[in-house]
């Protein structure tokens, strides 16, 4: 249930602005890794393309090959909705859907790859809820608006939403950016435990908790606005915060710039 | 701020000794106060900005007030209008139904000149409700789809121009939808009921000829003019669905139209039945094109494609010149069934969006 991802060269554009340019990386499956870096870096640019999510937007285009176990995302006779449904992403902010309650929000995935029977969807309601962490408060009001909820719980129900269609990889955009320090430390517990399935990537202005929750941190950069964002250094997580390799990367860490 | 009713007009001067007790005068004696502020220094001055001494006393009579005033006026102005209306109505209506010898709910027939006069609103509110809804039957489903394509399929400027246009559509004035109908839309329609008698005949409301002034034409014409409304309508709701649940359906890996169906329909479904209201209520309204399109007859018939129907509105347009006292009288009573009509339709609309608050209310 975990695949491996390859980035070779990936360079993307918004329009005719370069936002990141030749970007190499490898994720293992089963691991957290942590993408960090100045604001405007790329790294959610990076985080995107890897689902495809970038190209949603009007004039925004990917080049270079990225693949999941070998295939590639950005082949001409890939199904795009297939790729997003195999790359589940968590956003920055809380997004349930407001119209539906907690139950729906969760099996919406569901809905949309055509599972109709209601035996199915409840147990993997259950599931998806139990693995997020949320099952216990909310068993009893699954029929409530999920944008009820709190603004931790909001997320978690969300995080339930992306694996309860059971992707391989989980994309995380700053998924704690918007939460107090309890629900922030809610979701990183759960994603201790999520990497026994799932290989998550997760990007994070918090630099102690890349050190937290992630095997391997990749820190991204740029020289100065306007120019595209690079992969100034990947590696271990206890590598990068003890005894980073690159002068930058050190900077960044101490506090120096950024 | 602002919550200080005992005080009185002088508050603005800093409440040193003015002529207390001459309300006439309360103007004019703020007026002489005043005049010694400019020659003192800020030091003495009780309301400066921050200074020493005390708190400054609570405007009166301050924007803030005058604001709410206005404000109040507006709201209430609505009532009064209302009333008066209904008021006017009434009135007019009472002596005219006394005079009736036929059963006003359920005569087929519209003789309030003669003696003794005979009318009925039947067949004229059965006319009204049934070409609007075949209005709406016709424009919702095609108004929905050029705004769901104006809001996320077509290119940005495109988008922009083409709602341009449908906004133009709007501003067309009704009796040159009316006379378009009458004299051009007449003959293909009279096709399409031939056509549709021929193949789906066994269908009571595609009943037999003669084709021409139908309900069908009717309804056909009011569908046009209904289609901008709830088109620029719909469009606004859409685009304003948050990108973020959008985001959420498509990474869910939803393609276009579901995530049409997921995130942007469930979303708009108030704003989308508040606009249908609407364009039904201008559907209920509409005089003149369907006093130009419909057949003028006084009788209840589901066969849609044959020369007749009626509307309240449009037989007030065509009666009321030949109208007598209580002719007139008569008109207005069918008016009065026509505000009654609307009210429902408008509370029914509220109720609708009231029932799911819970879950749009906190979509913000």
């Amino acid at each position: 249930m975990a695949k491996r991802i390859d980035a070779t060269d990936v360079t993307a554009y918004y329009g005719g602005f370069k936002a990141i340019e030749n970007i190499n990386l490898t994720v293992e499956p089963k691991t957290v890794t942590a993408l960090i870096g100045p604001s405007g870096c790329g790294k959610s640019t990076f985080l995107r393309s890897i689902n495809r999510m970038h190209e949603v937007l009007p004039g925004a285009r990917v080049e270079g090959s990225l693949t999941i176990d070998g295939q590639d995302v950005y082949d001409r006779d890939v199904d795009v909705t297939a790729v997003r449904r195999m790359i589940g992403m968590v956003f920055q902010r809380p997004n349930p859907f407001p119209t539906m309650s907690i139950f729906e929000n969760v099996v919406a995935g569901l809905r949309l790859n055509g599972v109709r029977k209601k035996s199915i969807l409840d147990e993997a309601a259950e599931k998806a809820l139990r693995a997020a962490n949320l099952w216990d408060e909310v068993k009893d009001r699954l029929g409530k608006p999920g944008a009820g909820l709190s603004g931790g719980q909001q997320q978690r129900l969300c995080i339930a939403r992306t694996i309860a269609v059971e992707p391989q990889v989980v994309l995380m955009d700053e998924p704690c950016s918007a939460l107090d320090p309890i629900s922030t430390l809610a979701i990183e517990d759960l994603m201790f435990q999520l990497k026994d399935k799932f290989t998550i990537i997760i990007v994070t202005h918090n630099m102690q908790q890349a050190a937290r929750v992630s095997d391997r941190t990749a820190f991204f950069s740029i020289e100065k606005t306007g120019d595209p964002g690079r992969l100034i250094e990947y590696d271990n997580t206890q590598k990068i915060f003890s005894n980073p390799s690159q002068k930058k990367t050190e900077d960044y860490i101490t506090g120096r710039f950024g | 701020m602002g919550e200080t009713p005992h005080r009185s007009a002088h508050a603005g001067t800093g409440g040193h000794a003015v002529t207390q007790g001459h309300e006439r005068s309360a103007g004019a004696s703020a007026r002489v106060a005043e005049a010694p502020v400019s020659t003192r220094t800020p030091h003495d001055d009780d309301h400066g900005l921050g200074g020493g001494g005390g708190l400054p006393r609570a405007r009166a009579f301050g924007a803030e007030r005058a604001f709410r005033g206005v404000t109040l006026a507006a709201g209430v102005t609505v009532l009064v209008v209302i009333a008066a209306i209904a008021v006017f109505l009434v009135a007019k209506a009472v002596p005219a139904l006394r005079a009736n010898s036929a059963n006003f709910w359920t005569f087929e027939g519209w003789f309030p000149n003669d003696d003794p006069p005979t009318f009925g609103i039947g067949a004229l509110a059965f006319g009204t409700l049934l070409t609007a809804l075949l209005a709406l039957l016709v424009a919702v489903p095609v108004a929905l789809g050029i705004a769901l394509y104006l809001s996320h399929y077509a290119p940005r400027r495109l988008g922009t121009a083409l709602g341009f246009v449908i906004d133009l559509l709007a501003a067309v004035p009704s009796v040159v939808f009316g006379l378009w109908g009458r004299d051009y839309l007449v003959g293909p329609v009279a096709d399409l009921s031939a056509w549709l008698n021929q193949y789906f005949g066994w269908i009571p409301i595609f009943g037999d000829g003669p084709y021409g002034n139908s309900i069908l034409l009717g309804s056909l014409v009011l569908a046009i003019m209904v289609l901008p409304i709830i088109t620029s309508l719909s469009r606004e709701v859409f685009l304003q669905t948050p990108t973020a649940n959008e985001e959420a359906a498509i990474a869910l890996g939803a393609t276009r139209w579901e995530m049409l169906r997921t995130a942007v329909l469930p979303y708009g479904r108030p704003g989308i039945i508040a606009a249908v209201m609407l364009g039904l209520g201008r559907a209920l309204g509409e005089t003149i094109a369907l006093a130009l399109t419909l057949g003028s007859t006084y009788a209840i018939s589901f066969n849609i494609l044959a020369n007749g129907g009626n509307s309240i509105a449009a037989n007030i347009a065509n009666r009321f010149a030949e109208a007598n006292e209580t002719g007139r009288g008569a008109l207005i009573a069918s008016g009065l069934v026509l505000f009654a009509i609307t009210l429902v339709v408008n509370i029914t609309a509220r109720a609708i969006i009231y029932r799911r608050r819970e879950f749009t209310e906190s979509a913000a």
